[in-house]
């Protein structure tokens, strides 16, 4: 599916750096950023952003992609847990398939996610690779 | 005051290629009115992905003036694949205010109109569209990632992991509303191919189209009948949107509250259960459900479905009409077939897979991964 320019452009910074939010209240962190802590309901709530180090929490291949993702497939997603304990959702990369273990250590680098067609838009975000030593 | 079960309404699951979206809802809920007797007050129409597979909304009066009732209030009900089971809780309470007598509500969903990946990009809208959505995560994947962990933290094997779907199947056989008919093996079910890997197409309930229909009235009205069926719960609990923020990947925080309401509400106790009706969509939903509401102990929810628990002749019986596997999921109509097939089960009219003597039955409907889920608890009075 296409998405808006505006759509798209309003996320950018969040899914291309890693912004989430900590309550000022409670301390927790939350991936995306929100305007209501789901832990406290304090609304006092600032952007900070998160490391991109992180361990893999588990994973799975997309063999039956969604229309827009259908000429990446297959491809890992997994859950990975960062460094400060906040889980976030992304694609694996630079990795073969019998590679992938729960608990490698992965480090996120800003990659393409896929695009629209010639002339439309071209998604990055995170994704994560096995940590370079 | 308890609502009452009066009529019900199946289509046959299926790809229905000469059957459209409307005529499915129409067909079940003639059904149901009829074998009600009575004339609904107000309509509660269930749908999750019309809009999108169909370009068609408004369903509530799209559904009203095809049965010949226009003018009567309408509403469309949508919480993902928990849809059915919300929109009876909707209507439960439109009944139970006493506002209403008698109340229809209807599932309907026709996913064989699109292509494979047009129904796999609808289907997860049910999880949040910027933050899962964008990563190229299916719907099926993110169950994948619940059913890795289970397996990895609760050393279970795969074999263990199929047996859900085989029960179902198991079951399915004598349901003549059910999209496939027939036995699979553990075997089968491993040799088929991975949707998302740990996956298997085997383990997850098919793209199917149909409708189910429940004509619900109040005890007042439903004296004249001879219905039988209490509604003595219906309640929807919910939690995080995106699968990866929960805390316990592996408990169902919307089943474990929705239950616990359900049990209070009813003041059932859950080994007076004869039935349930879990949301197979995955077997790691059903064994999720399963932990969550405390019927199986963490962890040992897939080795008890293995080593033969929960059959038809145990108690309670799961899935005894084929659950989401074997009898099919059009979406916003699976809580509707289960509230329908515990009362063909409690009314004593579910044919060669009766249950003897059953009394209480409990329906579980899951949206998105234990995103949503409500509980219905039926009794035969
Ligand atoms: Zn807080």
């Amino acid at each position: 599916m296409s998405e808006s320019v505006p759509r798209y452009w309003r996320e950018i910074k969040i899914r291309e750096r890693l912004i989430g939010s900590k309550c000022e209240d409670c301390g927790r962190i939350t991936f995306p950023p929100r305007k209501v802590c789901p832990y406290c309901r304090s609304r006092k709530l600032t952007e900070v952003e998160l490391p991109k180090k992180g361990k893999l929490l588990s994973y799975s291949v997309v063999r039956k992609p969604p229309a827009e993702f259908e000429k990446y497939a297959p491809y890992v997603i997994g859950i990975i847990t960062l460094e400060n304990g906040v889980n976030v959702i992304s694609q694996l990369t630079d990795i073969d398939l019998k590679d992938v273990k729960i608990g490698m250590e992965l480090e996120g680098v800003l990659r393409k996610y896929r695009e629209e067609g010639e002339e439309g838009l071209i998604h990055y975000g995170i994704k994560f690779r096995p940590r370079i030593k | 005051m308890k609502p009452i079960v009066v009529g019900v309404g199946m289509t046959k699951v299926g790809e229905h290629w000469d059957e459209s979206l409307k005529s499915l809802a129409v067909e079940a809920s003639l059904e149901a009115i009829d074998s009600s007797g009575l004339t609904p007050e107000v309509i509660v129409f269930s749908n999750m992905m019309s809009g999108r597979l169909q370009v068609q909304d408004h369903l509530g009066t799209l559904l009203a003036d095809e049965l010949g009732l226009r003018g009567l209030p309408a509403v469309r009900v949508e919480a993902a694949c928990a849809s059915g089971g919300v929109a009876f809780h909707v209507a439960y309470n439109m009944i139970k205010s006493g506002i209403y007598k008698v109340a229809l509500v209807v599932g309907a969903e026709k996913m064989s109109d699109t292509s494979t990946e047009q129904t796999t990009t609808a289907l997860m809208t049910a999880e949040d569209r910027e933050y899962t959505g964008f990563y190229g995560a299916s719907f099926v994947s993110l169950n994948a990632l619940a059913h890795r962990l289970y397996m990895e933290k609760f050393n279970v094997s795969e074999e263990e992991m199929a047996s859900l779907a085989v029960l179902s199947h198991e079951n399915g056989v004598n349901n003549p509303f059910a999209m496939y008919r027939r036995k699979i093996s553990t075997k089968e079910v491993l040799e088929s191919p991975y949707v998302a890997d740990p996956i298997h197409l085997l383990e997850a309930a098919p793209i199917s189209d149909g409708a189910a229909a429940v004509v619900l009235a109040s005890e007042e009205v439903a004296k004249t009948k001879s219905s039988v069926v209490s509604v003595e719960a219906s309640t929807v609990a919910t939690d995080a949107i995106r699968y990866y923020e929960r805390e316990d990947l592996l408990t169902f925080e919307s089943a474990k509250k929705a239950f616990m309401n359900a049990v209070s509400a009813s003041k059932i106790e859950k080994d007076r259960i004869d039935i349930l009706e879990l949301h197979d969509a995955f077997t790691i939903v059903g064994y999720l459900t399963l932990e969550s509401a405390g019927i199986a102990e963490r962890g040992k929810a897939a080795k008890l479905v293995a080593s033969n628990k929960f059959t038809l002749s145990d108690k309670p019986a799961v899935n005894t009409m084929g659950g989401l596997k074997s009898r099919g999921h059009p979406i916003g109509a699976t809580g509707l077939y289960q509230i329908s097939e515990l009362y063909l089960q409690l009314t004593n009219n579910a044919g060669k897979n009766q249950v003897d003597n059953a009394k209480i039955g409990v329906a579980f409907n899951v949206g998105g991964v234990g995103t949503t889920t409500s509980v219905s608890v039926l009794k035969r009075r």
